[in-house]
């Protein structure tokens, strides 16, 4: 998927949020000097090739008050990895979910999903509902709490197209 | 905003809000009318209502979710085993690097695990090699293979 010069104007220009207004696109236009049919359109076509993922609301799942989060890690047999992975990453309590190459001997865990919860006890529980889930097709499980950030700079865009 | 909400702080309207736009809006000219119709709340109500819900904190913003890797660039997870007397040092090292986006300690013999941001594929190798040179330590990468996620919400 290729983006061009203004599909990345569109991004840059609404990646802090869009207008809130009743016609948000029609704002957008009106600041990047296009039509809203085209700001429409491109937005369309990148949300159809998987650039846009969706247009929606990013809680702030800390201020709601799921304020606990740990990273499940689960080894999974390989040829029921791919469809269990998609079972768990559907569970309204994991934000995400991938599949991963082991790194042995000091790693033997290949699926890898975020649990958030309002305690830790909550984020335990809820890791015990994965557990049932993956049944006998997993062979080995922990989960890492973090402990401090030590860096976190904002995903940046990269400029020029 | 690492603040909890207070109890009083969303009514109704605004948890209905907050649940239902987590789901994908249509990219229309008029994206809040059909929610607007169903709930009887005008559609001009429902954008100052996000507009507050961001000024307190409820939402961090309402608009496209952009996949970085499908712009261009490559992503890649990795993680360190540090000695405990080194965890400052390897931080330094690690962290001086651009193309570190992220970088979390975790409780784990692994316990440092940072996200590499590259502008080419290749650049991933390079930049873990280096920093691989520069700790001494093994690098571990965990590229992605597959993404699942569809089902996270927060139920305010």
């Amino acid at each position: 998927m290729t983006i061009d010069a203004t599909d990345r104007r569109i991004l840059q220009a609404t990646a802090g949020g869009l207008p809130m207004t009743a016609a948000p696109y029609a704002e957008v236009a009106r600041w990047l000097n296009l039509t809203t049919d085209e700001v429409m359109e491109r937005m369309r076509a990148m949300q159809a090739s998987g650039v846009i993922r969706r247009v929606a609301v990013a809680p702030n799942h800390y201020a709601l008050g799921m304020v606990a989060n740990g990273m499940s890690v689960w080894d999974v047999m390989d040829d029921r990895a791919a469809d269990l992975g998609r079972q768990v990453g559907a569970l309204p309590f994991v934000s995400h979910c991938y599949l991963r190459p082991r790194s042995l001997p000091d790693w033997p865990y290949n699926l890898f999903a975020m649990i958030h919860g309002a305690s830790r006890n909550e984020v335990e529980a809820l890791r015990a509902c994965i557990a049932d889930l993956l049944g006998d097709a997993c062979r080995g499980r922990d989960i890492l709490y973090s402990t401090r950030i030590l860096k976190k700079t904002g995903m940046r865009l990269a400029d020029g197209g | 905003m690492r603040q909890i909400l207070s109890d009083g702080a969303l009514d109704p309207l605004d948890r209905l809000l907050i649940n239902r736009l987590q789901d994908g809006l249509p990219i229309t000219e008029r994206p809040f009318a059909a929610l607007a119709a169903e709930t009887g709340l005008p559609e001009v109500d429902i954008a100052t209502r996000l507009t507050r819900l961001r000024e307190i904190g409820a939402i961090t913003r309402f608009g496209p979710f952009i996949d970085a890797a499908a712009m261009g660039g490559a992503f890649c997870l990795c993680a360190l085993a540090v000695p405990d007397d080194r965890f400052d040092e390897v931080m330094t090292l690690v962290n001086a690097h651009p193309e570190v986006a992220h970088n979390y300690e975790r409780q784990h013999r692994l316990n440092m695990w940072f996200v590499l941001a590259c502008e080419r594929p290749e650049d991933i190798a390079s930049v873990a090699g280096l920093i691989g040179a520069e700790t001494g330590l093994k690098v571990h990468l965990f590229p992605k293979l597959q993404e699942f996620f569809i089902g996270f919400r927060v139920e305010a």
